[in-house]
């Protein structure tokens, strides 16, 4: 997915390329591109590390520091995803991206009836204070930070993570978490939401306040084009529609009479890789620079350091394919050297086989090496941006910026992401793009190799690609969710039922009122009331979202 | 007069997974072949999918599954099915299936299986296949 449109003549010479954006692609570039486009080096590229950022939000980037390695990680109970961490990090991995099963992330113990089957699957079955002990048991809390993939419950393990991190003598303003906490954007694409849009957005806002006065060196948000860019949306389209989301819980902030300045530095971001290099990087740049522009002329942000697009530009798990996975080692790569060459903050890395299921071990240190590579081998760090200047790069970052801006008045038109969300426009026009783009793969129209030889990609009945090439599977084991329904019977059973009782009451007067549930939910979690129970007052008081059924 | 003889297809969406871009994209699919299609959502429980699929009165239930668990949950809904008195209804299943599951779930009763990656119109074929 997402290469561009080739247009040949019958000898095979490209006559026309065009973007999934929509910008066109002219045989060459010269200086008369940009005068069209009225380039100017201080007003569009500036020094690096100079407003607007288009070329780095630090002067020395890479330089200074290399990138920060998140891969995913997370399956079965903790005690395995704890010992998968301390792998990950004893072979030079700084920073954990921790992935939750499905019962976890839609805020149910792993014995509700809906858990089964489920328990420990796409990543680690958490119920409790007592299994994020186990978790990250022995990892330097103070020195590693985790992103936490979790969206509907984001609050729930924001608050687990700051009890753990107290638990383990780590003072919270020392600690560093990025929950990923975009609930819109579950909305648009990977669907685990729970409650209705305003309460959804409120809980966002309650976790950004509550991240302001008390978690100091936490990013209490991290939205994601990334799964929008998933669900089918342009590279345009990710920008855009991660900046409308932006805004909806700014504004959802803004009403607590707190100004921007004192929070949107906090913002981070994901952002996906695969595709067109050229596009991907245009739209990395594009993308700083309309962030610091739009903070700074429409929120009256002037600190330099809250202007700034920080984020994990990585992953490109829908340009990995399931025919002859070994393609997506080297595919992965490129998609990282455009990361790199876009300046990536942080990043990770989807695993040649994650079309199949969950990384092994070997696939995951695979991904791990080829951005240390990057880095180290291949000069990625010697200099700044190190496409500055080009007619090229230069003229299709300003189209970019061009296309983002007219998605975004599309979705000012509909009234702004939430109601776009609530009556399922943006989804609509998300599925509709990814079933003309997929109805093009089939016919040929785009190509992707080992995939589209001539437009058909069936394989014959029973061939498998797992058997010819050596990808062994990640097993999903039975046992993780006995473990986990048997600590979770023994929990019940030990921990102090008043002091559960009480601190989920005093969530639920927080909930129904307009209190910040931070504080409260985290004396939950220090009194070892699960997750399904915190998640139980949420949905009681709440209810849960009824998505227009649009397809 | 076509209508009548159109197939009446259930997309489901079982269990907690919500990556729904396959389902959607099969479900335009199904409908640019002629297909009537009804799309569940998210987030359904077996319970819910055995009382849309009896009151949309569908000859196919086809349900999209991404976690994993394809094994489990389709077993639990053909036994549902059975004891509903759907045993007619076709079920297939699709999303992220390695080939090596593909017996096994043809074993325990699904028509068709049809992995990520399998082309729209493999997919529209053989799903009118069933009823020849």
């Amino acid at each position: 997915m997402g290469v561009a449109k080739y247009i040949k003549d019958e000898r095979g010479a490209i006559k026309e390329v065009t973007y999934q954006s929509g910008i066109k692609v002219k045989p060459a570039y010269g200086p008369e591109d940009l005068e069209n486009k009225g380039f100017e080096y201080e007003k569009d590229l500036g020094a690096p590390g100079e407003y607007p950022f288009t070329r780095s939000i630090h002067p020395e980037s890479y330089r200074s520091r290399a990138w920060t390695t998140r891969q995913y990680t997370g399956f079965g109970t903790p005690q395995e995803t704890n010992e998968r961490f301390k792998l990950m990090i004893k072979n030079g991995q700084n920073g954990l991206n921790v992935a939750f099963d499905l019962p976890t992330q839609m805020g149910y113990d792993s014995d509700h009836p809906l858990a089964q089957g489920e328990v420990g699957r796409v990543g680690m079955a958490i119920d409790s204070l007592k299994d994020f002990e186990t978790a990250f048991a022995g990892i330097p809390l103070d020195k590693i930070g985790s992103g936490l993939t979790i969206n509907g419950v984001a609050t729930i393990m924001m608050a687990m993570y700051q009890a753990t991190a107290e638990k383990f003598g780590y003072a919270k303003d020392k600690i560093s978490t990025t929950p990923q906490n975009d609930i819109l954007k579950e909305m648009i694409g990977r669907g685990a939401w729970i409650f209705p849009v305003e309460h959804g957005v409120r809980l966002v806002g309650d976790s950004i306040e509550y991240a302001v006065k008390e978690l100091p060196r936490s990013n209490p948000v991290s939205i994601c084009g990334y799964h929008i860019r998933e669900s089918g949306a342009t590279p345009a389209q990710e920008i855009a529609y991660a900046f409308a989301i932006a805004k909806a819980y700014i504004d959802n902030v803004m009403e607590r009479d707190i100004d921007p300045s004192d929070f949107v530095g906090r913002f981070s971001f994901n952002f996906n890789v695969y595709g067109n290099m050229w596009e991907q990087i245009a739209k990395f740049r594009a993308a700083r620079k309309l962030w610091a522009r739009m903070l700074k002329e429409e929120y009256g942000v002037t600190d330099k350091k809250k202007l700034f697009l920080r984020g994990l530009f990585g992953g490109g798990g829908s340009g990995l394919t399931k025919e002859q996975p070994e393609n997506n080692i080297m595919r992965g790569a490129y998609y990282a050297l455009g990361a790199a060459l876009s300046g990536a903050q942080t990043t990770a890395l989807c695993s040649f086989d994650e079309a199949y299921t969950i990384p092994t071990p070997r696939s995951a240190l695979l991904s791990l090496r080829t951005l240390e590579m990057l880095m180290d081998e291949v000069g990625l760090r010697d200099t700044v941006d190190p496409l500055a200047g080009s007619y090229f790069i230069e003229t299709i970052t300003l189209e970019m910026e061009e296309k983002i801006i007219e998605e975004m008045k599309e979705v000012e038109k509909w009234g702004g992401m939430v109601k776009s969300i609530s009556n399922g426009f943006i989804q609509r026009k998300v599925s509709r793009q990814a079933y003309e783009f997929e109805k093009g793969m089939q016919a040929g129209v785009y190509k992707k190799v080992g995939v589209t030889p001539g437009g058909q990609r069936d394989q014959a009945d029973g061939e498998d690609d797992t058997q010819k090439t050596d990808v062994e599977l990640h097993e999903y084991n039975e046992d993780w969710a006995i473990k986990s329904k048997a600590n979770l019977e023994e929990l019940r059973r030990t921990r102090n039922d008043k002091k559960v009782k009480d601190s989920l009451a005093a969530l639920e007067k927080a909930a129904k009122g307009s209190d910040n549930v931070m504080p409260h939910l985290v004396k939950c979690c220090h009194s070892y009331a699960t997750v399904g129970e915190m998640a139980g007052v949420f949905r009681d008081v709440f209810g849960e979202w009824k998505e227009p059924e649009f397809y | 007069m076509e209508t009548k003889n159109k197939i009446r297809v259930l997309i489901a969406k079982p269990g907690l997974d919500g990556h729904d871009k396959g389902a959607k994209i099969v479900c335009l699919a199904l409908r640019d072949a002629g297909f009537e299609v009804i799309y569940s959502g998210l987030h359904q429980s077996l319970d819910q999918i055995i009382r849309t699929a009896t009151q949309e009165a569908v000859d196919v239930i086809g349900l999209s599954i991404m976690s994993g668990a394809h094994l489990p949950i389709s077993e639990k809904l053909i036994a549902m099915m059975n004891k509903n008195g759907l045993g007619d209804i076709k079920l297939t299943v699709g999303g992220v299936i390695p080939n090596r599951d593909i017996p096994t779930l043809k074993e325990m009763g699904v028509a068709q299986v049809f992995p990520g990656g399998t082309s729209f119109d493999k997919i529209t074929t053989g799903m009118k296949l069933l009823f020849k």
